[in-house]
């Protein structure tokens, strides 16, 4: 088999998150400006700038990134729009890097938005796919919350895990969102009220549950040398993978994509799990982010749960995981959510993570989960990042 | 063992009704398939004529070898519990007012992997049963039901969200003076109906039926002629708010077809009580049902049409009453139409020749009210839209499904004689 070619050469600078809101009056184009002008700023770019262009949103209906082109004035000679909710962000990046590569776009601006108004949760749901309208809403409509409660169910049989374990994952990622000042929760969650909080959907409660929130990230891909030209500093990109619809075989979703490339990911980032600063996994439910630390080889099949009763996952610990307090602490804000674990990682790589800095962070390790149509999720992606000093 | 439900308590007119949300109703055109074979009570999947893979949930094209042609195919309903959980929220009215919900992820033994409602007496991954049936937003949803029969299972609340069941519900038969009117009552009472109202048109001329009628307890009977809109209207103030099912019995019928009659006379007599008859029904119960679909343990529930299943495909012989039952069946979808939105379900009863006077001329077989009875009852506690009593109407809907002009020429022929 051919080997996939090296993203020697790619930049990634100028990494922005627009505060989030828990409800907006605002429309995901305006949160997308917000994002992308924030990005653009902190280049010294104007959009006349940039000749490529890739956005995820799941409220932008009926606009797509077509629209967004005569909205925000952009005149890009590379356009995608990634419709891959939680694999979103590292599907961008990689497609974006290409794109520089090949010479199709010297500046790819990498956006994700989405607005949350009082009822747009419940109106996303009922049309978010064919399979979910035919063959998951109608049993109790209980959204993602209840997906995830059956697989959830079926990895506590399967692996002994706890509600402890998920809820160490919580209550640590709270203790990271408390030194962000953009994270939506602000007060502490100890174990005992991440147990005892209102049930949702059994075994799944209030605290394994994302809060769906208004928010945007934004982030910028060019070549080395344009970067050094304008004086931009950045992070390299070692590898990345993605894949979709993998082990459809499976009964029921106890892994993911990430299985069928990681060895891949490994050799092309020339590193390992072990050299691994910090670990930004997607953690729409904890249940996720231990199938992720799973897969992406930092322990066996089944064994997250006692790999991570020894971790301490905080900024300041052995495994720092989901350094901005992630979905579950920060807030879920749409396809930003595909986002919000990368453009994390762009940050403390380049040093300008703030109260979340992990000290001396140079390897990143970044990977998304995305839409369940049915049963599971379909889409996953993983990437690692590295600081330019190494 | 399901906690049996207790008779409803009288209703308190100062508290809220509950609203007739209904679960989600979009489904995708394919889909609908399941919903035709629900609505008949079957359990169907799509399965690859080339590759023989079953499809779950409905698609265009096998998941496994691409090929779009898929046909639905009564499909083997056991399976596991891989996982299960309770819903305990929900964006969605319906399942709010109703919550705790029990969902659960099924391996069928046939092969695919499908998320479905779980009955309360199921085990922790046990062996399952699906069934499927059509919920209140008259789409298909499964079932996960015990493999063995368990004690009071009807009465598991998601179940019953799911069916028609009689049970402590309050029934009208429209027409007394029907042969088959004591046998219906009879089997609405056996199966824990609370009380059945019966409809008598021109009380004062005696009638066959009426002494095996009041031989039951509770069973009242009440002038009602559906050939008269101020009879129809003045019953729906008496009795529509306490109608949970409604059973249109009621018939004119007369041999022969249009050249058979030197006139229209009895056509439309045929017409006014089988058509127009209907109408003046649903127009004046329909709303007062359609507002009580959500009302507790004796909701609203099921509209019964008993049809003959001429109204399919015309029998000559009775040519011009085929005609009105035709008439009747196009009504019934339309009044499916209106009553969706709400929750009731329609159910066509579809009858082949009854025993009675006008069929004597016919040859057997022919259904006998106590057939048509249980019939009517197994069609509201499985839920269903459509059901065929009797092996003629079995024989004439299975010939109706394969060929439609095919039959309609096997019906119309003038024979060669000699």
């Amino acid at each position: 088999m051919r080997r996939r070619a090296s993203y020697d050469g790619i930049a990634i600078v100028a990494p922005h998150s627009t505060p989030y809101q828990r409800y907006s009056i605002e429309t995901a184009h305006w949160w997308i400006a917000k994002a992308l002008r924030g990005s653009l700023n902190s280049a010294g770019l104007t959009p006349r700038d940039i000749d490529g262009f890739t956005v995820s949103s799941f409220t932008l209906f009926p606009d797509t990134a077509v629209g967004l082109t005569q909205h925000l004035g952009l005149c890009p000679s590379w356009l995608d729009h990634i419709p891959m909710g939680g694999a979103s962000g590292v599907v961008a990046l990689r497609r974006a890097a290409r794109a520089v590569q090949a010479g199709d776009a010297n500046i790819v601006a990498c956006v994700a938005g989405d607005t949350n108004h009082i009822d747009s949760f419940r109106m996303m749901l009922s049309s978010f796919s064919r399979f979910a309208s035919d063959a998951s809403y109608p049993y109790g409509y209980g959204g993602p919350n209840a997906n995830f409660a059956l697989l959830t169910d079926r990895y506590m049989q399967e692996y002994g895990a706890t509600r402890e374990d998920f809820g160490r994952i919580c209550v640590a990622q709270r203790e990271n969102a408390l030194k962000n000042p953009r994270a939506v929760m602000k007060k502490p969650l100890s174990l005992s009220q991440y147990l005892e909080a209102r049930p949702i959907a059994d075994p799944i409660a209030l605290f394994d549950c994302v809060m769906p929130c208004a928010g945007s990230e934004c982030f910028l891909v060019m070549h080395q040398e344009e970067a050094e030209r304008r004086g931009l500093p950045f992070v390299t990109l070692a590898g990345a993978i993605e894949r979709h619809n993998a082990h459809p075989q499976d009964p029921i979703q106890l892994r993911g994509g990430w299985t069928m490339d990681i060895d891949e990911l490994w050799n092309m980032a020339k590193s390992s799990p072990d050299a691994m600063d910090l670990v930004q996994t997607y953690d729409d439910y904890p249940v996720i982010s231990a199938m992720q630390i799973e897969d992406l080889g930092f322990c066996a099949k089944g064994e997250a749960a006692s790999f991570l009763r020894d971790k301490d996952m905080t900024i300041t610990g052995d495994f720092p995981h989901n350094t901005s307090g992630g979905q579950l602490s920060a807030g879920q804000a749409g396809a930003a959510g595909g986002f919000i674990g990368l453009v994390e990682a762009i940050r403390q790589l380049l040093g300008s993570a703030g109260g979340t800095q992990v000290k001396g962070a140079t390897q990143a390790l970044v990977s998304g989960f995305g839409m369940i149509n049915y049963d599971r999720g379909v889409c996953s992606s993983a990437a690692v990042l590295k600081a330019i000093t190494i | 063992m399901t906690t049996p439900l207790s008779p409803p308590p009288k209703k308190d007119p100062q508290k809220r009704t509950l609203s007739p949300t209904r679960p989600p109703e979009a489904r995708s055109r394919a889909f609908l398939g399941l919903s035709a074979a629900a609505a008949e009570g079957r359990f169907a999947l799509q399965k690859c004529s080339e590759c023989a893979t079953f499809q779950y949930p409905p698609r265009d094209a096998c998941g496994s070898c691409l090929s779009t042609d898929l046909k639905w195919t009564d499909c083997a309903p056991e399976g596991t519990i891989l996982a299960q959980t309770t819903v305990r929220t929900s964006t969605k009215l319906f399942f709010r007012e109703r919550a705790p919900w029990r969902t659960g992820t099924v391996q069928l033994d046939a092969g695919p992997v499908i998320i479905c409602h779980v009955h309360g007496d199921c085990e922790r991954n046990g062996r399952v049963k699906l069934i499927n049936r059509l919920d209140r937003s008259g789409q298909a949803v499964l079932l996960a039901l015990p493999d063995k029969r368990s004690l009071n299972m009807e009465d598991d609340p998601q179940l019953r969200e799911m069916t028609s069941d009689p049970k402590h519900r309050r029934a009208l038969i429209t027409d007394g003076r029907q042969d088959n009117a004591p046998a219906l009552a009879k089997a609405l009472l056996e199966a824990g109906a609370s009380i059945v109202f019966v409809g008598e048109s021109e009380t004062w001329r005696p009638y066959p039926t009426r002494a095996p009628l009041l031989e039951m307890n509770e069973i009242e009977l009440l002038p009602l002629d559906v050939t008269d809109s101020q009879s129809v209207l003045k019953q729906t103030g008496e009795i529509g708010g306490k109608t949970d099912i409604l059973i249109n019995n009621a018939r004119f019928l007369r041999a022969g077809g249009a050249l058979a009659r030197g006139d229209t006379g009895f056509a439309k007599d045929e017409m006014e009580v089988n058509y127009f008859g209907l109408m003046r029904l649903a127009q004046a119960f329909g709303p007062a049902m359609c507002a009580r679909t959500a009302d507790g343990v004796n909701s609203a529930v099921a509209w019964v049409n008993i049809l003959s299943v001429h109204a399919l495909s015309n029998l000559p012989e009775f040519g011009c009453f085929s005609a009105s039952h035709a008439a009747a069946r196009s009504l019934s979808q339309s009044l499916r139409a209106d009553f969706r939105g709400a929750g009731l379900r329609v159910m066509n009863l579809y009858v082949g020749p009854t025993e009675d006077d006008w069929h004597q001329p016919v040859p057997p077989p022919k259904v006998m009210p106590a057939a048509l009875a249980r019939s009517m009852i197994q069609g509201l506690q499985h839920g269903l839209e459509e059901t065929y009593c009797g092996d003629v109407a079995k024989d004439l809907y299975e010939r109706f499904l394969d060929h439609p002009n095919v039959l309609e020429r096997e019906m119309t022929l003038a024979g060669d004689g000699a």
